[in-house]
């Protein structure tokens, strides 16, 4: 058979690609041409330059909403992730009990993000709310409509609740991947059962953790639908995160220019850190490796 | 190092056991010799594993007892027991290096620093493993892998016994026959205590004193190599050892005369005496090799079908049909074999009479 020097096999991937231009590029190029523009009205627009990048990057409540949204998603890797791995070295290996674990894990991953912030809405209620009203009733102030630390405090409550199961059920099947023969090996070899842990369960589940911090990242750093029905961004700008700003000046203000130029900025420091964090993953496994 | 007993051991992997059949390994008596070098052998399935992961405490018998040196350890974790074991597939810290995973045992049983890395540093040696010792395990070949793992059930001198689990499968077969006779070297030094499981003939036969058969959960046979060719105990013995294995032919026994096919087989007396005591249905059993052919007809020979002739360079196998039963010959490769019928003779010495698959004499 004669071979084919020519690169024509290409064309098969038109498709694929006209569906990405429609679905992705066309409409980030939206965004990219607004960011660029004035628009006063329908037909009425002005080359504005950078203007609008330098406005959103001297807007000092976006330096904020930044630093917040930072704060936020640090401590929601730190707590899900080691609770995500705890929860997954906790759930049996066998029986009736593994179905019943996973199936009360995967509630929360099936109810509605809104629906979630509304469930929080009403369980912390200091005047209606289970968790609310008892916690008033201990004796402990507690109103996440009026302390910006008791919003807080709510808002992780609600995102640790939502998202944990996702890095223990994550974590659970890179344990379940774990061949017996390791675990026969460790008790062969005297090994307790932190090196157990330390040697043979953590190295084997840095694949699975790798995407886990990477989602639990990415997801976080856009959280919006939960925060938003919950405290609406307050008390204050206390919980006005990124996309909860970002949805103010697009839909609040209509300002279309800034909200575009702020929405680039946005999607790169998003791609800048999971690349960071995926780098680094990585090459915890490469240097493991040598 | 220790004798290790196994006092009316048996294993289920059900909790209740109903029938029999269910037990992986039924009732096992048996005692390994300390200094002893023993290969477990048997087919896929029959409970080798088992009988292992009880010896090391990784399983805890539903019956009977395991002793050290008169010592029961039966309820001991394999830790308490200070037994090395060894299994089919690498296994690696990954995170650590080559040294790290080997000094591995030592360390978490709390031996000083410079005795660990005397230990280490001698049985890297042994296993060429020194050039790559301070290299992350986790690159290495699949070979370097399995050696490291083996390593780690060498490096503690002081264990009561080393089990192999199939240990070589995932190696390169010249490098098998390199790392074999390591251990054979290692075990002529030390005298500990080894016990290699395999279904490979071949390879229970090159390493061990000793060779266990096992077959469907139980111990069929425990003997030299040769006794297991001469003297197999069990019709299965004679299937598994040798290739072609032992050809079995049903007959019926008649004062000094087995009857085989319509034709009298005379037997020594000794075979006869036996088996005029044993029950259940008689065969005759001979190797291969043992089997005489003729071309032409003589007094107590039987006709047979010449189906094949297989030359496999150092000798040849005729395969031969006696009234619907197929039979193996091993001819030297001098001998002109047969073309299409052949009369069979059973001398003596080596026809075994077995009832019900176990052997009478």
């Amino acid at each position: 058979m004669e071979k084919w020097d020519d690169n024509r096999a290409w064309f098969l991937v038109l498709p694929v690609f006209i569906v990405v231009a429609f679905s992705a590029i066309v409409p980030l190029m939206t965004v990219v041409n607004y960011s660029v523009q004035d628009i006063l009205g329908p037909g009425q627009t002005y080359f504005a330059g950078t203007e609008w990048f330098e406005e959103v990057l001297h807007d000092g409540r976006l330096h904020e909403a930044l630093w917040r949204q930072l704060l936020f998603s640090g401590l929601v890797l730190l707590i899900e992730i080691p609770l995500g791995i705890m929860i997954a070295l906790a759930m049996p290996k066998r029986g009736w009990g593994v179905s019943a674990c996973l199936v009360t894990l995967a509630l929360p991953l099936l109810i509605p993000w809104n629906v979630i912030g509304t469930i929080w809405l009403i369980f912390t209620r200091p005047d209606i709310g289970m968790l609310g009203v008892a916690i008033n009733k201990a004796g402990i102030v507690f109103d996440h409509t009026a302390s910006p630390t008791d919003a807080w405090i709510t808002v992780m409550l609600m995102e640790v609740w939502h998202w944990t199961p996702l890095v223990a059920l994550l974590c659970y099947a890179g344990l379940r991947a774990i061949p017996e023969a390791y675990y026969q090996a460790a008790k062969i070899d005297g090994a307790s059962g932190w090196a157990v842990f330390r040697y043979i369960q953590l190295p084997k589940m840095r694949g699975v953790l790798t995407i886990a911090i990477l989602l639990r990242f990415m997801d976080s750093f856009l959280i919006y639908a939960e925060p938003f029905v919950l405290t609406g961004g307050g008390p204050g700008n206390s919980t006005t995160f990124l996309s909860i700003y970002l949805v103010k000046i697009a839909m609040g203000q209509f300002d279309l220019g800034p909200a575009a130029a702020f929405s680039l900025i946005y999607f790169v420091i998003v791609l800048l850190f999971s690349f960071i964090f995926y780098q680094v993953l990585q090459n915890v496994g490469r240097r493991e490796k040598q | 190092m220790a004798r290790i007993d196994m006092q009316e051991v048996a294993h289920s992997y059900l909790p209740k056991i109903q029938k029999p059949d269910q037990y992986a390994l039924k009732r096992i008596h048996m005692t390994w010799e300390d200094g002893g070098a023993y290969a477990l052998l048997g087919p896929s399935g029959c409970g080798k594993t088992t009988l292992l992961n009880i010896i090391s405490g990784l399983l805890k018998p539903s019956q009977g007892q395991v002793l050290y040196n008169g010592e029961d350890v039966t309820g001991r974790r394999p830790e308490q027991r200070n037994i090395a074991q060894v299994f089919q597939f690498p296994v690696l810290y990954d995170t650590m290096t080559v040294a790290e995973n080997l000094a591995f045992p030592l360390r978490n049983r709390k031996v000083p620093a410079d005795k660990i890395r005397e230990r280490v540093a001698e049985v890297a040696e042994m296993l060429e493993l020194t050039p790559v010792l301070h290299r992350k395990a986790a690159g290495l070949s699949a070979d370097a892998k399995q050696k490291i793992s083996l390593g780690r059930g060498l490096v503690r001198s002081d264990v009561a016994a080393i089990l192999f689990d199939e240990p070589l499968t995932v190696i390169d077969p010249h490098l098998k026959w390199q790392l074999r006779r390591k251990l054979k070297e290692i075990h002529e030094r030390f005298h500990t205590t080894m016990i290699y499981v395999t279904h490979d003939q071949v390879e229970a036969m090159t390493f061990a004193d000793h060779i266990v058969v096992m077959y469907e959960g139980e111990v069929v046979q425990v003997g030299s190599p040769e006794e297991l060719y001469e003297r197999p105990m069990h019709k299965f013995v004679g299937y598994f050892i040798g290739s072609p294995g032992m050809n079995f032919l049903p007959c019926k026994v008649r004062g000094n005369v087995a009857e085989v096919d319509g034709t009298a087989l005379r037997l020594d007396d000794r075979t006869a005496e036996l088996a005029a005591k044993a029950r259940g249905a008689l065969e005759l059993g001979i190797r291969p090799m043992h089997l005489e052919l003729a071309t032409e007809a003589a007094e107590g020979a039987l006709p047979a079908d010449v189906k094949a002739v297989e030359d496999q360079g150092s000798s040849k196998i005729v395969t031969l049909s006696l009234g619907g039963q197929i039979l193996r010959a091993r001819l030297p490769e001098e001998k002109p074999a047969p073309r299409q019928k052949a009369w069979l003779r059973f001398p003596p010495e080596w026809t075994r009479l077995f009832a019900d698959g176990k052997l009478v004499g």
